[in-house]
């Protein structure tokens, strides 16, 4: 791919980027740290942004340590997503009340506020894509996702620090992001100083750009961002093995061994499908007042691992934890293809990362992979 | 709607073994309460109300467990009195924390808290009301909680069942986007293997579910204790993890048995 011409911020740029969204009316989302983790939430200026911090994480494992740099974003993707504010965890869709002259339903207004978020990662801007698909496409297109959707403000940052449990580069999703932002940056040291190489990716992004004290790129400093992304490649805590191959082997291994073992492990507490930014179900509660005058009808983040889900009459479709787990693992890599055309993994690693146990689904697809007769015949 | 004379159903509060915490969430509803004592007549409820009307009563709310000879009786009474009986609470619905007797012996027990103890007379076991009568609807919790317990009668006013969903303390911790703190701290949590209810209250303020509302179905109560062992909580303190205000219903009563000395 060619290189395209970079523009450079200093830290000072980057504050007066959060100043114009600010004043452009958004609603400014970022990272910054909180109750031991890097997590996305207000932030008001660069004192909220987590410079010189960063995550260590494994299987079931986050650790919030200190930089020896003061690097703004040299860290990779924590607890939350981007989904807690595009798809909410508790939306209200409607509400009735009941008057003398019948049964008024009152269809819930859509936010107002623009939301700009500052941080996002190549493989969230995947899952956004991906959540996109299944929540706008459909027959019946989800209005609250998408007037925030639509309003939104994204500016990327390319990532030059993966974690851990970061598997993007073996699924195609990063570390750099190619599109579907506004702003992308990539953080570099030089002369002592942070400095953030600017793509643009859309005319409103070229817009705020042109309000920032912005220069040009020096040769040095586009060739130290691509380098700074091209390290992050080769150094992704994990890979999924074969990832093209993968959703044929699990089609063809959905009586192996290994779902009753992974099962054994499993809690069928959820935390998988919560924290991964492309899980979109939910549940709706009707909830009624006393007097039966008024209802409302929330919708709520759902999970596949909940007995509820899949309660039918009589009982639930899904009872074992067997199921459950590869219910979830199932949908992700394989069955998401039949459906939306893509895969429903982007690699993030959040799900193994923030899994009680430290269920790895690297590692679950690399079992079955590993006495897959098919799969050890194409290595061999 | 029901025409204003119709007769209301008539509710009564009883109690049995335990802290009167769980009837008190009744009296908590506040706001609702002169709401719900519109739609029901409250026939018999003596924590709150001196006037005790006779039965039959349309709708039994039981708090406490069952641990003496006379409580085992009356509870019979009480179920022959009620159209519907709900029970509210871990009490009476697990045999709440003085179900630890049932892994001791009631006679040390007592010897080492009364001075006369000959004068007792209690059963060797705390067990739930469901153990002794048909249970209608068990609402969980220690205490429980009164957005639950508004539902319950709501779901009773309008009878249906009440919509009181069975996920994991974590599904309502993550809603709420709080940090895990197993994983971000080390912090051992019931969360994973707890009936939610509470709303994740605990991992909120940066602490490990208690789990007050005793376990979810299906709870994988021995792969959480093989991760607090990794951990490095001791193998007794995972038996007392699991041996709280549930420490009888079935699947943290067997993992803090397999954890026992
Ligand atoms: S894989 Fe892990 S996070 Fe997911 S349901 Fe099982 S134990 Fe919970
Ligand atoms: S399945 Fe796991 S690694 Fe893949 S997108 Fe979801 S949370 Fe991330
Ligand atoms: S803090 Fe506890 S309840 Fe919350 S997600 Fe973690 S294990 Fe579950």
């Amino acid at each position: 791919m060619a290189t395209r011409q970079h523009s450079i911020l200093t830290i000072d740029g980057v504050a007066a980027l959060l100043d114009a969204l600010r004043r452009r009316g958004y609603r400014v989302i970022g990272p910054t740290v909180r109750d031991q983790a890097i997590v996305y939430d207000d932030i008001t200026s660069l004192a909220d942004l987590p410079r010189g911090w960063t995550d260590e994480q494994g299987a079931g494992r986050y650790r919030l340590a200190r930089r020896d740099d003061d690097a703004v974003f040299g860290f990779a993707v924590g607890p939350h997503s981007w989904k807690k504010f595009l798809h909410s965890p508790a939306q209200r869709l409607w509400r009735t009340e009941r008057s003398a002259d019948g049964v008024r339903i009152i269809a819930e207004p859509v936010s107002a506020k623009p939301l700009a978020f500052v941080g996002v990662r190549s493989c969230e801007l995947h899952a956004i894509a991906i959540q996109d698909r299944v929540l706008l496409e459909g027959a019946y297109p989800d209005q609250h996702y998408r007037a925030r959707r639509e309003a939104a403000f994204l500016v990327a940052v390319n990532c030059t620090e993966p974690g851990g449990t970061c598997f993007c580069a073996s699924m195609n999703t990063g570390p750099k992001a190619l599109g579907g932002y506004d702003l992308a940056l990539t953080e570099i040291a030089a002369e002592g100083e942070r400095r953030f190489a600017v793509d643009v990716g859309s005319a409103a992004g070229s817009g705020l750009l042109a309000e920032l004290p912005h220069r040009a790129a020096t040769p040095g400093e586009t060739a130290a961002a691509e380098a700074a992304i091209a390290g992050a490649t080769g150094r992704m805590g994990r890979a999924m093995p074969d990832a093209d191959e993968v959703p044929a082997l699990l089609r063809r291994n959905l009586d192996h061994p290994r779902w009753e073992e992974v099962a054994d492990r499993c809690l069928t507490c959820g935390n998988c499908t919560m924290v991964c930014p492309t899980c979109f179900c939910t549940t709706v509660e009707d909830v009624a007042s006393l007097d039966g005058s008024a209802s409302e009808h929330v919708q709520h983040w759902d999970s596949c691992f909940t007995m509820d889900f899949s309660y039918l009459h009589g009982g639930s479709v899904r009872a074992s934890p067997r199921s459950r787990y590869r219910q979830w693992m199932t949908h992700k890599l394989s069955t998401w293809w039949d459906q939306f055309g893509t895969s429903g993994c982007v690699g993030c690693g959040r799900c193994i990362s923030w899994c009680p146990v430290g269920i790895d689904i690297t590692e679950e697809v690399a079992a079955i992979r590993g006495s897959d007769s098919a799969a050890r015949g194409r290595e061999g | 709607m029901a025409a204003a004379s119709a007769r209301r159903p008539r509710l009564a509060v009883w109690k049995f073994a335990s802290c009167d915490g769980c009837q008190l969430s009744l009296l908590d509803c506040e706001d609702e309460l002169l709401m719900v004592a519109e739609r029901i007549e409250i026939a018999y409820f003596p924590e709150a109300a001196r006037r005790m009307l006779p039965g039959p009563y349309d709708l039994s709310l039981v708090e406490g467990s069952i641990t003496t000879p006379a409580d085992a009786e009356r509870i019979q009474r009480v179920r022959r009195q009620s159209r519907r009986l709900v029970t509210i609470g871990a009490c009476a619905t697990a045999g709440g924390i003085q179900a630890l007797r049932n892994f001791a012996d009631i006679r040390e027990y007592a010897a080492a808290v009364y001075p006369y103890p000959e004068y007792l007379e209690t059963l060797a076991t705390s067990t739930p009301i469901s153990a002794h009568v048909p249970v209608d609807f068990e609402l969980r919790g220690c205490p429980i909680d009164k957005g639950q317990l508004l539902e319950v009668i709501k779901a009773f006013l309008a009878d249906r069942k009440p919509a009181v969903p069975g996920h994991s303390v974590c599904i309502d911790c993550k809603r709420r986007g709080n940090v895990c703190v197993m994983v971000a701290s080390g912090t051992p949590c019931l969360g994973p293997v707890t009936h939610t209810g509470c709303g994740a209250i605990c991992p909120s303020y940066d602490r490990g579910c208690y789990g007050c509302f005793g376990p979810v179905a299906g709870a994988n109560t021995a792969a959480l204790a093989k991760e607090f062992a990794a951990l490095g909580v001791a193998r007794r303190d995972i038996a007392r993890l699991f041996q709280t205000f549930n420490a009888a219903a079935g699947a943290f009563r067997d993992e803090a048995e397999r954890h026992g000395d």
